[in-house]
């Protein structure tokens, strides 16, 4: 269906090839995963199959794409509108129609299909994706899992034998992930539909895959195969898939489901062995909220929220997209007032501080790190910094390299990787040393690498007496990071206690890890892998 | 034909209601029609509009209608004509040089001047007000499309925009915050400054994506042959030019001569011709909105107000102003009044947008 002959992609301007030599194929009907690093070319990789690269992006491709049999040399990603859909990265830039059923819509009125079919094939993806309640809606209104799952039907309703999705579910809370999952799963087994789709959280997908496409660090070394093949030995591995290394399981499995079979076994010896530890110390209280009430217009955002945060804690903050997080984060950093209700740093009031004091208090990492980036270079950003937050020169930069060593001064901060782009927002905001470190949302386009280094980051932070607060989806962050976790639900606390008995306890937001062990308690590979060896595994100790 | 459930009322009708509600509005400043002409169109729209983001508009209009009429008022007491009749109080008067004749500035302050300027903002407030009725009940969107064929692209062109107005605005408040999380000035002069770049960054980098995302879904797609755009086009622009030529002639002879209403004529119908033929066979509508009895009732209702208001004004001049040599209350014309109370009709037949309430939690994600 999809095939990729000697591919080379190199972008105007570009040192080296985005893509290079690049030869692989995609049955009809399979759903392929595409895993590699952070900036190892697996949106290049999309975009090539229905011609946005090179036509919508410049550059230079050698070698043939050819999807459904045809060329993209010679069809435009318009003419192939009725072959492939494309979904990228943020649905929100996407939307052309206000609202649900003319956006389904609008790729068939460009192609011209007549009318009944049209109105046919809405009602078809309405029912496939489940979004018949939501017909006349308003998209602007619709949650962040509604609005992926329009993005895809949108893609979807002109009928393509193919389908291309850019990392849907990376902004999803877990719920909603799966359910766009099962969307996609459901698109194959009835449909037929080839997809491709490129994804970074692979605990949530490797389970749908028939396929992976392993895009490695190694220029042009682009390999595919059944998912336990690739597995075995892929660099880039899924929680289960760790976790069977360490157990020593033959074949590996990939599902959850899977797993359990095979889990009884592993209870039993961990049964014999020491449990992991959970740091039981906490240091003073460093901040405190109180009864905050917040609301966007008539909208109410947070109700009645009473919380106490202390220095050498790392909390995560959970619950579904829009439940109130980034508002509580917000109200935190004093980027907005309490309507009711008092929130207090460190017996300060941080919404009537000055900008440049506040940064001393308390520091946010917000949802998408490049909005804190604005100069031209590595360097200048570092500068700029200093100046800001009233630091001596060097400072910010200094910071930097505790983090991560090798970020070029002259390099511009929209060229990094995100990764690198996430270690230098870090540096900002750590570098007035403010004792509150919050972050929303900070995996969102990390590979398991970056994320490790993330964790332990933050681990080493809360080791030096920070308090760290995380708000996030991503439940494996979360249990290999926190010591407590908070659930907001529609602006409400429902939870508030240790990770570990949150986590085990909680359908939605348990680790694959908990969800194999249960009922026993376990949370990471890394505890399970310690068990197993005979040591005890101590959060934060170094390893 | 029948109305199926979903099925909103034309946008051009509504935006035919108000304008018709809106001329009304234009040929009185007695402040009970004018009050009365308000009253209807906010009842029609607190009953007819959907939760769409535009269906907010009618308030912002509102506002912006009782700062026309602040304005109005506080220029005529400070610097406007000073209009003899009952004293109310007097303000210091600043002499002026005589090359400033006409200009005031100061001085006393009559009941007639105030409340001139008051029915005057009024009316003008109530134009707005009908303005932000047609944007509350009718999408934007669905206005634009019904445009034809030939002119897609540039409605499409001209949607993305009123799109991206509330984008800008949010990332204006995105910059912001990401300002003073690094410890920058956010308020005055420096707050603003540097503000542009970073803005316009994000606004390009989305419109590069919501480009990529329409051409992968077809957008541009020319499936009519390129000899039938070429003439069509040719048709439209050629008629166009004709267009102009007529207009140009009867306007500069002020009389509407032969050939130039001729000239008119055979412009107009290249240009309706052209557009016509543009839509043919290139592109198909999904849910076309169809002009069914109710349209022609909401129209007509809007009509009625319009002819009640005029016919009103030539019995009885006087009844469509406030009267202010003597002050006194102003008249109450029923025929007037009755035919702007049936210009509510709508918010009996118009059909109920459906019921889309979102969910609180979902509305904020």
């Amino acid at each position: 269906m999809i095939a990729f002959d000697r591919v080379t992609v190199v972008y105007p301007g570009a040192f080296a090839p985005a893509l290079e030599n690049v030869s692989l194929t995609i049955d009809e009907g399979h759903l392929a995963l595409v895993i590699g690093a952070t900036g190892s070319g697996k949106s290049t990789l999309l975009r090539c199959v229905n011609g946005l690269v090179p036509h919508f992006s410049g550059g230079r491709l050698t070698g043939a794409v050819t999807v459904d049999g045809r060329s993209t040399e010679r069809y435009r990603p318009r003419d192939l509108a009725d072959a492939v859909g494309y979904v990228g990265q943020d649905p929100d830039a996407t939307f052309v129609a206000d609202t649900v059923e003319d956006e389904l819509a609008y790729a068939m009125e460009n192609l011209g299909v007549d009318p009944a079919t049209m109105r046919r094939r809405v009602e078809d993806v309405l029912d496939t994706l489940n979004l018949h309640a939501l017909r006349q809606r308003a998209i602007t209104t619709l949650s962040g899992g509604q609005r992926q799952r329009v993005a895809i039907g949108a893609a979807f309703t002109a009928a393509p034998r193919t389908l291309v999705l850019d990392e849907p579910t990376s902004s999803l809370d877990p719920v909603s992930a799966e359910e766009v999952l099962a969307s996609l799963a459901r698109l194959v087994h009835d449909q037929g539909t080839t997809i491709l789709v490129a994804e970074h959280r692979l605990e949530r997908i490797v389970q749908f895959a028939d396929v992976v496409v392993e895009i490695g660090s190694a220029q042009g070394a682009v390999r595919s195969g059944t998912p336990a093949f690739i597995f075995a030995t892929a660099e880039l591995a899924p929680p289960v898939v760790r976790l069977s290394r360490a157990a020593g399981w033959s074949p590996v499995p990939l599902s959850v489901r899977d797993a359990r079979r095979l889990a009884p076994e592993l209870r039993r010896r961990l049964e014999r062995g020491a449990r992991p530890q959970d740091a039981e110390s906490r240091g003073d209280r460093v901040a405190q909220v109180k009864g905050l009430v917040a609301a966007y217009g008539p909208i109410p955002a947070l109700a009645d929220v009473s919380l106490e945060l202390y220095e050498g804690q790392v909390m995560a903050i959970m619950g579904r997209n829009g439940a109130g997080k980034s508002t509580l984060l917000h109200h935190l950093v004093g980027l907005r007032r309490p309507q009711r209700g008092a929130v207090e740093v460190l017996g300060r009031v941080p919404a009537t501080l000055g900008a440049s004091e506040a940064v001393r208090l308390v520091g946010l990492v917000p949802q998408d790190p490049g909005a804190l980036l604005c100069a031209e270079t590595v360097a200048g950003e570092c500068r700029d910094a200093d100046r800001d937050a009233g630091l001596a020169d060097g400072t910010t930069r200094a910071v930097l390299e505790s983090i991560v060593a090798d970020i070029p001064d002259d390099r511009h901060p929209k060229d990094l990787s995100e990764g690198q782009r996430l270690a230098l927002a870090l540096a900002i905001v750590l570098a007035p040393a403010p004792p509150i470190l919050l972050l929303d949302e900070p995996t969102r386009g990390l590979d398991y690498r970056a994320k490790e280094r993330l964790s332990h980051l933050l681990r080493q932070l809360a080791a030096r007496g920070h308090c760290v607060v995380v708000a996030t989806h991503d439940v494996e962050l979360v249990a290999e990071v926190a010591d407590r976790v908070v659930v907001l639900a529609d602006g409400e606390v429902i939870t508030d206690g240790p990770t570990r008995s949150v986590v085990c306890h909680s359908a939605g937001l348990a680790s694959q890890v908990a969800r194999i062990l249960a009922p026993a308690e376990w949370l990471t590979v890394e505890e399970v892998a310690a068990a197993l060896n005979g040591r005890v595994f101590r959060e934060g100790a170094p390893s | 034909m029948l109305r199926t459930r979903l099925q909103p009322l034309h946008p051009i009708a509504w935006w035919c209601w108000a304008g018709t509600l809106a001329v009304a509005a234009s040929r009185t400043t007695n402040p009970l029609l004018l009050g009365l002409i308000l009253a209807v169109v906010a009842w029609v729209v607190t009953t007819r509009r959907g939760n769409s983001p535009w269906a907010r508009s009618f308030g912002a209009l509102i506002r912006l209608g009782l700062f026309v009429i602040a304005i109005r008022v506080v220029v005529q007491v400070l610097f406007g004509d000073r209009v003899p009749g009952t004293t109310w109080f007097s303000l210091p008067s600043v002499p002026l040089p005589s090359w400033a004749a006409g200009v005031t500035i100061g001085g006393p302050v009559t009941a007639q001047a105030a409340i001139g300027a008051f029915c005057q903002g009024l009316q003008i407030a109530v134009i707005l007000a009908c303005f932000g009725a047609a944007n509350s009940l009718a999408s934007s969107f669905r206005l634009l499309r019904c445009v034809p064929a030939g002119l897609y692209e540039v409605a499409v062109a001209v949607t993305v925009a009123i799109t991206f107005t509330p984008q800008i605005v949010l990332s204006i408040a995105r910059v912001r915050d990401a300002r003073r999380l690094r410890g920058r000035a956010t308020s005055g002069w420096k707050g603003w400054r540097g503000l542009a770049v970073p803005v316009l960054d994000g606004a390009l980098e989305r419109s590069v994506a919501l480009a990529a995302s329409m051409d992968a879904r077809g957008f541009g797609r020319r499936p009519a042959s390129p000899r039938h755009r070429q003439a069509t086009a040719a048709a439209t622009l050629a008629g166009l030019v004709g267009l102009g030529i007529g207009l140009f002639q009867v306007l500069d002879s002020g009389s509407a001569s032969g050939i130039g209403l001729a000239v008119i004529l055979v412009g107009g119908g290249l240009v309706i011709g052209g557009l016509v033929a543009s839509s043919h066979g290139s592109r198909s509508r999904y849910r076309p909105d169809r002009w069914l009895v109710a349209e022609w009732l909401v129209v007509a209702a809007g009509l009625a107000a319009v002819a009640g208001v005029v016919a009103t004004g030539s019995n009885d001049p006087n009844a469509l102003a406030q009267p202010l040599y003597p002050l006194g209350l102003p008249a109450s014309p029923v025929v007037a009044l009755a035919s702007i109370l049936l210009a509510a009709v709508p918010s009996a037949i118009a059909p109920v947008p459906v019921p889309v309430r979102a969910k609180l939690s979902e509305a904020l994600a």
